[in-house]
């Protein structure tokens, strides 16, 4: 009985708790997103955004969420049920479970696996589905249609996504997210990397249907895309998924090339802050310039996307790929086994 | 341990039961979501052999990128299951011959199956314990099997070649943006400005 309780009973019950420790915030920071997103708009066009829901607009978030939760949910006539609910469940799903193994500080992580970056990558390309699954199932035309290009749009990033991470693990010499963050304690990977980091941020955009890639849910020409027929708290969980997944895409670009918990210099001023409100500056930092591209920039014509996926970013990064593995060689730094 | 092999008996269920309702449901779209289902349990299983780049390799390139252009043309296919259903009982005779043989042929080949004496030697395997299995994979791959690796890429990279050479058409009628004529161009060339007197005209 005893061993039971050491062996599976106990790591559960801590796991559990880690599990509700991450979520929890997480789901708080996703709802503040929507709030930061509406206010730094507001503030860019010269409007006030929302300020009507408690002190500054504050509480708008959650009355959009008990709104959102008190609707009725309508499935289509025409739908395959099944699919059609499992769609936004897995998109939801996804956006959590790829958090398991982020460090948000040394040794602050629920899962330090040895393939940390192939999960997150795995992860992030299971993404599709949710959105390919809602467009087919809603059975209409502008949501099969939004599934579609994403399918063909998230597929096409991957590609130079899976090239610049080869970049980065070459120079850390790991997967483990960890050890990445810890070998960028003399320099962050984003000044010998800076193209990179570059085309991160953009493929970040666009993988995770960002404006101005945000071609499957062009609400001028495909109403709203993939969901144009998802209601109430169906699509509160695409929507929860959606951003939970830019916050992600912000997470992986601080601890890949911002150096994670780390602070930019190791001396007084700046060490003095802990490890993980650095990582959530960081990840801030990268989350305004999302929300500041989606207010600045028109949206991309579909074979303009398609030519920068294919015909620039990714011979650039496999050129790159074969550049960093060069210099590493030539100076003698290749991770050895 | 029991944790581990109720794990193994939940995926390995799984992928049986997936891989059956592949063949059996009557929805293609369904049929290419319970694939996925079973690389899932795969990857699972993977996992418990310790084997844990397979099993991220399994799920990023099989769920992530090969069934997602499965399910897109699958999607976009017109598939009356009616019609599929009325020639059944006509090609059921063809199939059950050729599956029979095929039956055969497995036992056959795996009834007379031996191990070489000397197969524990020839195993490169290295030492799990001191290295992490992505390591040891690339050790073994890189080195002892780089010929055999690089030539099955070459084979990828030809059959892609080939794909799109078949399905390429030329259509000098298109017309495609060409970006760099489009920055090349200046205010002074394609811009003039006139001062209108009004009630004038140009």
């Amino acid at each position: 009985m005893a061993e039971l309780w050491d062996g599976y009973l106990w790591p559960l019950i801590v796991i559990i708790a880690k599990i509700v420790l991450i979520v929890g915030p997480l789901l708080i920071a996703v709802a503040y997103l929507t709030y930061a997103e509406r206010k730094v708009i507001g503030a860019m066009q010269m409007r006030k955004g929302p300020n009507v829901v408690g002190p500054f607009g504050l509480l708008q978030p959650m009355a959009d969420g008990v709104k959102l939760f008190l609707k009725e949910t309508v499935i289509p006539t025409g739908a395959n049920r099944v699919v059609f609910v499992l769609a936004p469940v897995l998109t939801f799903f996804l956006a959590l479970v790829a958090w398991a193994v982020i460090p948000f500080s040394e040794g602050w992580v629920l899962a330090d696996i040895n393939v940390g970056i192939l999960y997150l990558f795995a992860i992030s390309s299971l993404g599709v589905y949710g959105i390919i699954m809602a467009g087919w199932a809603s059975n209409s035309k502008y949501a099969f249609l939004g599934g579609l290009r994403s399918a063909g749009q998230m597929v096409s990033y991957e590609v130079s996504i899976g090239f610049v991470l080869v970049a980065v693990l070459l120079t850390a010499g790991s997967l483990n997210l960890s050890k990445i963050v810890e070998a960028q304690r003399s320099v962050w990977f984003v000044i010998p990397h800076l193209p990179m980091f570059v085309i991160f941020y953009i493929s970040g955009l666009a993988e995770t249907n960002r404006c101005p890639f945000d071609l499957p849910e062009a609400e001028s020409e495909l109403v709203a895309g993939y969901n144009v027929e998802y209601s109430a708290m169906t699509f509160a969980q695409f929507f929860l998924g959606e951003y939970a997944n830019m916050i992600l895409m912000a997470a992986m670009g601080a601890i890949l090339f911002l150096g994670g918990w780390l602070p930019p210099f190791d001396v007084a001023p700046f060490n003095w802050l802990p490890g993980i409100v650095w990582f959530f500056l960081k990840i801030a930092f990268l989350l305004f310039g999302f929300l500041w591209v989606r207010a600045t920039f028109p949206r991309y014509r579909y074979d303009q996307l398609m030519r920068l996926g294919w015909k620039v970013f990714l011979p650039f990064s496999l050129f790159w790929v074969v550049l960093t593995a060069g210099v590493l060689l030539a100076l003698g730094r290749l991770p050895q086994g | 341990m029991i944790v581990q092999a109720l794990m193994f008996y939940v995926f390995a269920a799984v992928a049986v039961a997936g891989a059956v309702m592949v063949i059996s449901a009557r929805n293609p779209v369904h049929s290419v979501l319970y694939l996925i289902l079973v690389f899932f349990n795969a990857a699972g299983l993977f996992l418990l052999l310790g084997a844990e780049f397979l099993a991220m390799m399994l799920v990023i390139v099989y769920v992530g990128a090969v069934a997602v252009l499965f399910l897109f043309v699958v999607m976009m296919l017109d598939i009356n299951t009616l019609r599929l259903r009325e020639g059944f009982l006509q090609y059921l005779p063809t199939g059950a011959v050729v599956g029979l043989i095929l039956l055969v042929e497995l036992a056959m080949a795996g009834g007379g199956w031996v191990f070489a004496s000397d197969v524990e030697e020839l195993r490169a395997v290295p030492v799990l314990s001191e290295i992490s299995n992505t390591e040891a994979l690339g050790r073994v791959m890189y080195t002892d099997y780089l010929y055999p690796f690089q030539t099955a890429g070459v084979v990828l990279l030809v059959a892609m070649v080939g794909s799109i050479m078949l399905t390429l058409r030329r259509r000098p009628d298109a017309r495609r943006q060409n970006i760099a004529a489009q920055l090349a161009r200046h205010k002074k060339d394609t811009l003039e400005i006139k001062k209108v007197p009004s009630g004038g005209g140009i």
